[in-house]
């Protein structure tokens, strides 16, 4: 167990996020990459996600106004959205966006925009998530890489 | 061997950091491999490039395909594998895959977060040497330098087992029969090759001792026979070992043979169903196409070059083609025309079968018939008859081969070999500046690019001399359409500058406006994949099939294109806002903040509309960003990890346009439309 009661903490709080199914496996990828030459390498990885995919939220919700609805054009998107969530292991976006694409595959432009809701909440609350958890991490020790490992 | 010090000094250098071929190793491998990986999602690419490195691979990233395409032929022999991923902005995955396959002979692997069967199965048939799901862990990662291995001890076993009679029966038969390239224009071609780096037609052909890269060149000669004995065989029962038996090429094994063979499959296959258009376009081939036409003339002075040096072009044809075809042509006469070989005729019979209909039509209209009488047999008459009636053997031949086929060495070398054998008067008499001149620019692109090396970028030194004529397909692209012709001719324009011309790309790139953007990209980036994909594939395929493509790739990734040459001029925007903002001041806080209270506001009203929350944000931002400052900057404390970085800024401009009913402007970051006094823009 950590001797640090921070990361204690924080150990507790990451294995909340895995158990509550926000992280899924390649979260864990990521942090093995995570090594000295690239102590933060998880968190910049998040913040591009972030960054990256608020302009694929924002054109999703320029498509998801014109109407009717182009849903080739809102899988497409999708698709992209997808990828660039599964690559950093953000398990409910990404469900989400399964989900988003049946609706599209069926035509239902109501389950879409449903969807779209649900992933938009996810999305956010999976940030704000992450957010507290790598300002714990920094509190926690800069020494120590944002990525807990068990011990 | 000659002219092998310079190639081999340049397949030594360049194979320094790849392990050399054969059965031996390097200890380090697979440490070192050269990987080039291609996604246009910023966060998978930062990911996979952490991942080769940790597995010791040298790793190049780019976000475009045609940037790595640009980045491949500039440096034939700098990567040893590519990683690509199947949906991307600017080109289609797989066709950058065909791309690679046939210029570079490279590798690669496809991804996506897509597994469905269809999508996989396309990699398989595209020649994909694998297929990763997303996200991709390391452990696939690891293993990738197999293919690698595996495709060089192809190539290896191939050359040994031909080893010692390739020399010997190299040699004459590149002086005798000319079959790679005569004497006479030995000095241009390799001039012409040294131009690009990329030094894999001489290593097999002159290098055999080195045997860095041991990849088949498939010249346009080379490629007429195949296509000759595949035609001969009929397409459905060419098998390897009787093509290889038909060709009756030394020093060509059946491997190699076979792995072309994969490719020719493809290319026809995606040919198949043109055939309809063909009509359509090809009426328009009657039309008159001066414009198109410039950019071949360095062509026919190609062909007159070669047919003069072979001695089998009388004089006066050869002066009257190059006064007629070399009218507008600058100085391409340089490149040597190895290629054509007078006595190898090539068959028409697959372009025939391709165009169908359509060039039913033409051949009633195609007074050049009786330039067929001077052609070989295996001249077909309705192909002819397919080329632009006015224009002369030459002229039609090249525009048919060139309409249907820029694509493929094939057509070049019909083309070629359709100038040689034709009477030469009426050669000369039609290569009118109109018609003449177009098709060598065309023809020379694809032929030297194809011929010469069909994996190898020489087509990059070709389309820079004609890049003044041949450049014109970007901005012409509207034009294209409506011409077929002026399409396929200028698909080598199009396809070769667009990948190794930096005009284009800038062009592409250029991110200063979103409507620049999207028209770049529409026009370039619409057309060239489609361009792209004609200019390398042997394929006989008409214009209008071409035309077909374009239209529809055109609206098909006209969105996505201009959608994602927004998002990357956004991203681009983006990444200076959150940079700028990320300057530790009041103002960087204050967009911190605002984020904050955004998402905090997100927060509270979780369980309720996000477009509540969304409005009650923008009320906040809108009305109180004073006072959202002042409340939050307590709160921000050290932890605006994410807004510093993020596009906090993004999300909120987003949110607030959104309810401001502010158009969302692709050109995300209109900061100017909101409260954000403090936010940079």
């Amino acid at each position: 167990m950590e001797r640090n009661p921070m990361r204690r903490q924080l150990a507790i709080m990451r294995q909340s996020l895995f158990d509550q199914g926000y992280l899924d496996e390649q979260f864990i990828q990521l942090e093995e990459l995570q090594d000295d030459a690239n102590p933060n390498f998880v968190e910049e990885v998040v913040i591009l996600y972030y960054r990256d995919s608020a302009r694929i939220i924002l054109n999703l919700e320029q498509a998801l106004e014109r109407k009717p609805f182009d849903f080739n054009k809102l899988d497409g998107l999708m698709h992209q959205f997808k990828g660039s969530s599964s690559s950093i292991g953000a398990k409910k976006v990404k469900a989400e966006c399964t989900l988003f694409r049946e609706y599209c595959k069926s035509g239902n432009g109501e389950g879409c925009t449903r969807a779209f809701q649900q992933l938009k909440r996810e999305y956010a609350t999976l940030k704000r998530k992450l957010e507290a958890y790598f300002q714990l991490a920094r509190q926690a020790g800069p020494a120590e890489t944002a990525c807990c490992r068990k011990e | 061997m000659n002219s092998s010090s310079g190639k081999g000094s340049m397949s030594a250098a360049s194979s320094s950091a790849a392990w050399k071929a054969g059965d031996v190793v390097p200890d380090q491998f697979p440490a070192g491999l050269r990987v080039l990986v291609v996604d246009d999602d910023p966060t998978c690419l930062m990911i996979l490039e952490k991942m080769l490195r940790t597995c010791l691979y040298e790793v190049t990233k780019c976000n475009r395909a045609e940037t790595a395409l640009s980045l491949l032929r500039e440096n034939k022999n700098g990567f040893d594998i590519v990683i690509s991923d199947v949906h991307m902005p600017d080109m289609d995955g797989f066709k950058l895959l065909e791309h690679i396959g046939l210029e570079m002979d490279l590798p690669v692997i496809m991804m996506s977060a897509d597994d469905g069967k269809h999508v996989v199965m396309k990699g398989v048939t595209h020649g994909a040497c694998d297929y990763l799901i997303k996200p991709v862990r390391i452990e696939a990662l690891k293993n990738i330098w197999q293919h690698v291995v595996r495709k060089r001890k192809n190539e290896w076993k191939d050359f040994e087992q031909s080893g010692s009679v390739e020399e010997g029966d190299r040699q004459p038969k590149q002086s005798e029969e000319a079959d790679y390239s005569s004497s006479a224009n030995e000095g241009n071609w390799k001039s012409s090759k040294k131009r690009k780096d990329d030094d894999d037609e001489a290593e097999e052909r002159d290098d055999t001792s080195t045997l860095k890269k041991p990849r088949v060149v498939w010249s346009v000669e080379l490629h007429q026979q195949f296509v000759a004995a595949v035609n001969q065989l009929g397409i459905d029962k060419a098998v390897p070992k009787k093509i290889l038996e038909l060709m009756n090429v030394p020093g060509l094994t059946r491997e190699n043979v076979a792995s072309h063979l994969q490719k020719y499959r493809l290319y026809l296959r995606r040919l198949s169903g043109v055939s309809q258009h063909q009509s359509n376009l090809n009426n328009s081939f009657m039309s008159p196409q001066e414009a198109t036409f410039g950019p071949l003339s360095p062509l026919n002075g190609l062909d007159l070059q070669t047919l003069a040096a072979t001695g089998q072009l009388p004089a006066p044809s050869l002066a009257t083609l190059q006064a007629a075809g070399l009218g507008r042509s600058t100085a391409k006469s340089g490149i040597a025309m190895p290629l054509v070989d007078q006595r190898n005729i090539f068959s028409f019979e697959n372009p025939k079968l391709r165009f169908g209909e359509g060039q039913q039509q033409h051949m009633n209209n195609n007074k050049q018939l009786n330039l067929l009488h001077g052609i070989p047999t295996t001249m077909e008459p309705k192909q002819l008859a397919s080329l632009h009636h006015s224009a002369q053997s030459i002229g039609n031949i090249n525009m048919h081969v060139t309409s249907h086929g820029v694509q493929g060495s094939q057509n070049n070398s019909l083309l070629i070999q359709m100038a040689q054998p034709q009477p030469r008067g009426q050669i000369l008499n039609d290569s009118t500046g109109s018609h003449a001149p177009r098709l060598p620019s065309t023809l020379g692109q694809p032929i030297l690019s194809n011929g010469i090396a069909a994996n190898v970028s020489t087509r990059n030194g070709i389309p820079e001399n004609i890049r003044g004529p041949g450049y014109n397909p970007v901005s012409q692209t509207s034009s294209l359409l409506n011409f077929p012709m002026n399409h396929t001719s200028e698909l080598p324009g199009n396809s070769f500058p667009l990948g190794t011309t930096p005009g284009i790309s800038s062009l592409t790139s250029k991110g200063a406006f979103q409507e620049d953007i999207n028209s770049d990209v529409k026009g370039s980036g619409g057309f060239m994949p489609s361009y792209d994909i004609f200019n390398d594939l042997n394929q006989h395929k008409p214009q209008n099939w071409e035309l077909q493509n374009v239209g529809m790739t055109f609206d098909a990734s006209q969105h996505s294109n201009s959608l994602q040459g927004n998002l990357d001029l956004a991203q681009s925007i983006l990444v200076q806002q959150g940079f700028s903002s990320g300057q530790m001041n009041g103002q960087n806080r204050s967009a911190a903040v605002v984020s904050k209270a955004m998402f905090s506001a997100g927060d509270c009203t979780e369980q309720g509309n996000a477009q509540n929350v969304n409005h009650h944000l923008n009320n906040l931002l809108v009305d109180n960003t004073i006072r959202i400052k002042s409340e939050r900057v307590a709160d921000a404390g050290p932890a605006n990890l994410f807004p510093d970085h993020f596009g906090q800024e993004d999300l909120m401009s987003a949110l607030l346009k959104q309810q401001d009913g502010i158009a969302p402007a692709e050109n995300e970051f209109d900061f100017d439309g909101y409260s954000m006094d403090n936010i940079p823009v």
